[in-house]
């Protein structure tokens, strides 16, 4: 161990990491839940290939979390979709260096 | 994947990658449902990159060596003990101390995820949550340790702690040579995040 690594390689590690502690915290789900679920996404997606605790550990974790939501009743998977599409749009047409907004 | 790369040419906004707008469509959703507060995840994003890692585990086992009834009341309940220090909450809700001695030496991993002591060490590193180590630390567990440059005498025994949604643990390593005389400050620099995991050993003092 000798130059220091960043806790989240990505933004996107970190803000899906934030999403489920927040959401846990708020009640909306038990710890040891979440570990039951995630586990079982690791160990599927472990099937396939073998993960290396990075990009496809977290993203085993946004997966577990878009499940849990639609379980839950929170988000739907077609609306995710829907927002996801929306959210790409709009980066797509904003003018590179401006921020970029949903359009609403 | 489109848009996938930085393009000088392009007019518009760089395109961040398809999970992160998945992500973004979660919270969009959820904020607009009025379950969450955008802040308060910025504020654990910042807690985590800035405040909450390796050096709050250090501090405890540097004092574990130097206060004998410290030591004492960690081995006997580390969740209160660490929790007086201002480290609870998040995954360390029972925390259980095991120390390294040199007839034993103690390794934690989590097989079935990536449970580990949040408020003590931070967040995991990438290899403790890859599948390599989550199956080879159980079953050879010497292997590992050499990968780590940890090479035990093989009269001391191995015990591999695995960690659970419910219960986590902090490695306490051995307090190494020619440290007699220094402050904590100057103890917990030398211990190091994989000795608190036990894939390590505290640094000598140089």
């Amino acid at each position: 161990m000798t130059a220091p690594e960043p806790v989240f390689t990505h933004p996107w590690h970190g803000q899906v990491f934030a999403l489920t502690v927040h959401l846990n915290e708020a009640g909306y789900f038990a710890w040891p839940d979440w570990a039951t679920r995630f586990s079982q996404t690791l160990a599927t997606h472990g099937l396939a290939k073998e993960l290396d605790g990075g990009d496809d550990y977290f993203t085993a974790w946004l997966e577990t979390l878009e499940t849990l939501l639609a379980d839950l009743g929170q988000a739907a998977p077609a609306d995710v979709e829907q927002m996801r599409a929306a959210w790409e749009s709009a980066y797509l047409t904003t003018p590179h260096g401006d921020p970029v907004h949903l359009k609403t | 994947m489109p848009h996938d790369h930085h393009d000088h040419d392009d007019p518009h906004a760089l395109l961040p990658p398809e999970p992160a707008l998945r992500v973004k469509a979660l919270e969009t959703i959820l904020t607009k449902k009025g379950l969450i507060d955008p802040a308060a995840l910025d504020e654990i994003i910042d807690a985590y990159q800035n405040r909450i890692g390796p050096r709050n585990g250090a501090m405890v086992v540097a004092r574990a060596w130097s206060d004998p009834a410290f030591h004492a009341a960690l081995m006997k309940d580390a969740t209160e003990v660490v929790a007086d220090l201002g480290f609870f909450g998040r995954q360390g809700e029972h925390i259980i101390a095991v120390e390294n001695t040199d007839e034993t030496h103690n390794m934690v991993v989590c097989t079935l995820c990536s449970c580990y002591p949040w408020p003590l060490l931070g967040i995991p590193p990438g290899w403790y949550k890859s599948d390599a180590y989550r199956a080879r630390a159980v079953r050879e567990p010497r292997k590992v340790l050499a990968n780590f440059g940890v090479n035990l005498p093989p009269e001391s025994s191995v015990r591999v702690w695995d960690s659970t949604a419910e219960v986590r643990y902090l490695v306490i390593p051995q307090r190494p040579t020619g440290t007699d005389g220094m402050d904590v400050d100057a103890l917990a620099a030398l211990v190091t995040r994989d000795s608190m995991i036990g894939t390590g050993l505290a640094k000598a003092p140089s």
